[in-house]
């Protein structure tokens, strides 16, 4: 596996809320970031997993990368448009 | 049957590629999904799928409307939208059990409503005036049944501003280019 680093232009925190909140908050912080430009999202809502992805294929974003860390999940969005 | 390959010019080829995208992006733009919800609760714990699930859609760049209806007139309430309750008495999900015969002691649904608020406040869920602003922000259409409002004594000045009074065929209308609709 090839390591790409991936500069997230900012990052939101929704650690310890839940549905439907990351993904109200992920849908205003991506309007912060530039056409192009990464959005870094962490959450512990294990519902989640599902949702972030779901939302960004939904508003026309491209979804990078999940990953896990312990109970916390790491989201890499990149907006298109 | 003979097949015949077109072969063009790569460059050209690219801005036929470019061009069918540019059209593809602007109708899927042109047309965004719909989620219509009938509101029909009026207890603490009824309310807020409605209100979840609208602002959730609205974040993923839905259109939505929500009719409410019956109690769930309620939410659209001024009066009411802070003081909505959930009652122990027949509500045998409640998380501390309460037998009915206790649950119906006066003050009982107050201390289950101050418990519920208080699990919900734990788990940052916000309270349903916040959501209803959310939704509001995001552009969700919310709906007043005319109908309860007649049959409630409901009076226009005790709807928050912002919400169209409609009936049935209103909604039906709307509900009818919907991709998601429910009833709660």
């Amino acid at each position: 596996m090839s390591a790409t680093i991936i500069t997230a232009h900012s990052t939101l925190d929704v650690r310890d809320t839940f549905c439907p909140l990351p993904v109200i908050r992920a849908q205003k912080a991506i309007q912060e970031v530039p056409i192009g430009g990464i959005l870094e999202v962490l959450a512990t809502d294990d519902g989640s997993v599902g949702d972030i992805p779901a939302w960004a294929k939904n508003v026309g974003h491209e979804f990078l990368n999940y990953s896990q860390d312990q109970s916390v999940h790491r989201f890499l969005i990149k907006r298109l448009q | 049957m003979e097949t015949h390959e077109i072969i063009l010019d790569p460059a050209l080829e690219a801005v036929i590629e470019q061009r069918v995208q540019e059209i593809l992006a602007r109708k899927s733009a042109r047309k965004k999904k719909r989620l219509a919800l009938v509101a029909s609760k009026g207890t603490l714990d009824m309310a807020y799928p409605p209100l979840i699930l609208a602002t959730t859609a609205a974040s993923m760049g839905w259109e939505v409307g929500i009719f409410c209806t019956f109690y769930g007139l309620d939410i659209l309430n001024k009066k009411k939208i802070r003081s909505f309750k959930v009652a122990p008495l027949g509500n045998p999900a409640m998380p501390v059990p309460v037998p009915n015969i206790i649950g119906a002691l006066p003050g009982m649904t107050a201390v289950a409503t101050a418990m519920m608020k208080n699990w919900m406040s734990r788990a940052k869920i916000p309270p349903l005036h916040e959501l209803l602003a959310v939704a509001q922000e995001s552009k969700v259409k919310l709906f007043a049944c005319t109908t309860t409002m007649g049959v409630m004594g409901v009076k226009k000045t005790d709807i928050i501003d912002g919400a169209e009074f409609a009936g049935a065929a209103s909604f039906l209308d709307y509900a009818s280019e919907a991709e998601v609709t429910l009833f709660i």
